[in-house]
């Protein structure tokens, strides 16, 4: 499990691994929307929330259809899958280690980008904090959305579509989370269904994954 | 160490072969032939079980068997050493040296897999089977793109791997130069032809 995790990271890493892709995304959502929206700085706080989690989910959205595409192209899955390591621990690591490339870096840039859209400044520790809990459940619903359309050529379409709905809970929360921390009041419902989801997500799509590429590899 | 009783498997949900039925005992090799399309392919997938019978039965030992597709599985931007350690690792074994010289790459240890020749790949992806530490070799086409210095490198290390203990089941066109290799042509297992009444896979029953 291990080797996968550091083979995946590795490959981000490297010349064209995508490593960046999805936080370059995310800087120019937040540079750009407030050229777009204008510097009234009231406007700006109000829909900072919404504006930061929908970035992060977009950015999280560009690099799902390479978590298993890639390994289909060149055989890698065919081999993952008749080696002695399950296929549910291939989608689990393969889902985590797209969260360290993508998730874990938009949660550490937030902050810095929440300076650009006005956040107020009682909101920055929920956004930290609704990042980290929410990212890993994109992460891991993307990789299952991944492992449907394996197989289909330029497939990122329809993992787009199967992939936006199965989101719309986890930005719901995190935007709320959010935007009642930036406006003092409680928020630990919307956290607490936050980790639901992931933790949810977490524990059963890794299963649902690995059947559908049994599925695909036929 | 390998037992296959009766076996339909079939392709894009159309039967392509069955009543297969061979033994592979330890230290033996077996070479399919076939023209193109007759199921090679499909018959070492399904003994690989990456894809259902439609019916019979395969009997292996548990994790006993490494599976060569056509394609190598190599990652473009890890070196050579770097691909062959991630295989072992997968396979918890720690042979990479022997299989490095096995498949003459030592020199090549460094280089990434991008910038490796046609037949340099061809030979790393071997390279791994030395490294999964299993028994049965199941091989699609091993030699396509090696030259005959590679391919008789490769009979060689076959060879090692039967006197070993391993079995190998191949699908060649080429001779490997395994002379004590046992053929079973497929041509005879050919299915009947779904318009001439022959069998469809579940996929199509399912949804007809």
């Amino acid at each position: 499990m291990w080797a996968l995790l550091t083979r995946d990271l590795r490959l981000a890493m490297r010349a064209g691994g995508g490593f960046g892709l999805g936080l370059a995304f995310f800087l120019l959502v937040a540079v750009l929307v407030p050229l777009g929206v204008g510097p009234e700085g009231g406007m700006l706080g109000r829909i900072a929330p919404g504006i930061l989690w929908v970035g992060a989910l977009l950015a999280c959205l560009l690099s799902l259809d390479r978590i298993f595409a890639l390994d289909f192209e060149d055989g890698s899955l065919d081999l993952l899958a008749t080696s002695p390591m399950p296929l549910e621990a291939v989608v689990a690591v393969k889902a985590f280690a797209h969260w360290l490339v993508t998730g874990l870096p938009l949660t550490v840039a937030a902050p810095v980008l929440a300076v650009l859209l006005n956040l107020p400044v009682e909101g920055y520790g929920w956004l930290v904090l609704s990042l980290l809990l929410g990212t890993p459940a994109l992460s891991v619903i993307g990789a299952f959305g991944a492992a449907l359309v394996v197989g289909v050529k330029r497939g990122g379409l329809l993992l787009s579509l199967l992939v936006l709905p199965l989101y719309v809970p986890t930005l719901i929360f995190g935007a709320e989370a959010v935007k009642r921390g930036a406006a003092g009041q409680a928020v630990d419902v919307p956290l607490l269904l936050l980790a639901a989801i992931t933790l949810g997500a977490g524990a059963m799509l890794p299963f649902a994954a690995a059947a559908a590429i049994r599925v695909n590899l036929r | 160490m390998l037992s296959v009783e009766g076996l339909a498997v079939a392709r894009g949900g159309i039967a392509v072969l069955e009543g297969v039925t061979f033994r592979l005992a330890a230290g033996r090799a077996l070479i399919l032939r076939g023209p193109n399309g007759v199921g090679k392919t499909t018959l070492l997938r399904t003994i690989a079980g990456l894809q259902p019978a439609l019916e019979g039965s395969v009997s292996v030992p548990a994790e006993a068997m490494a599976y060569a597709a056509h394609a190598d599985g190599l990652k473009a931007a890890l070196t050579v050493e770097e691909n062959l350690r991630f295989w072992a690792a997968i396979h918890g074994t720690r042979e990479v040296e022997q299989a490095l010289a096995g498949m003459d790459l030592l020199a090549l240890r460094d280089r990434r897999a991008a910038n490796l020749s046609a037949g340099q790949k061809r030979r790393l992806g071997l390279a791994r089977l030395l490294v999964t530490g299993r028994a049965v070799w199941l091989l699609d086409e091993p030699t396509v793109s090696l030259d005959a210095a590679s391919v008789a490198l490769f009979a060689g290390v076959v060879r090692g791997h039967l006197a070993g203990g391993g079995a190998v089941l191949a699908a060649t066109h080429i001779d490997l130069g395994l002379a004590e290799a046992e053929v079973l042509d497929l041509s005879p297992f050919r299915a009947k032809a779904p318009a001439a009444g022959g069998r469809r896979g579940d996929f199509d029953e399912a949804f007809a």
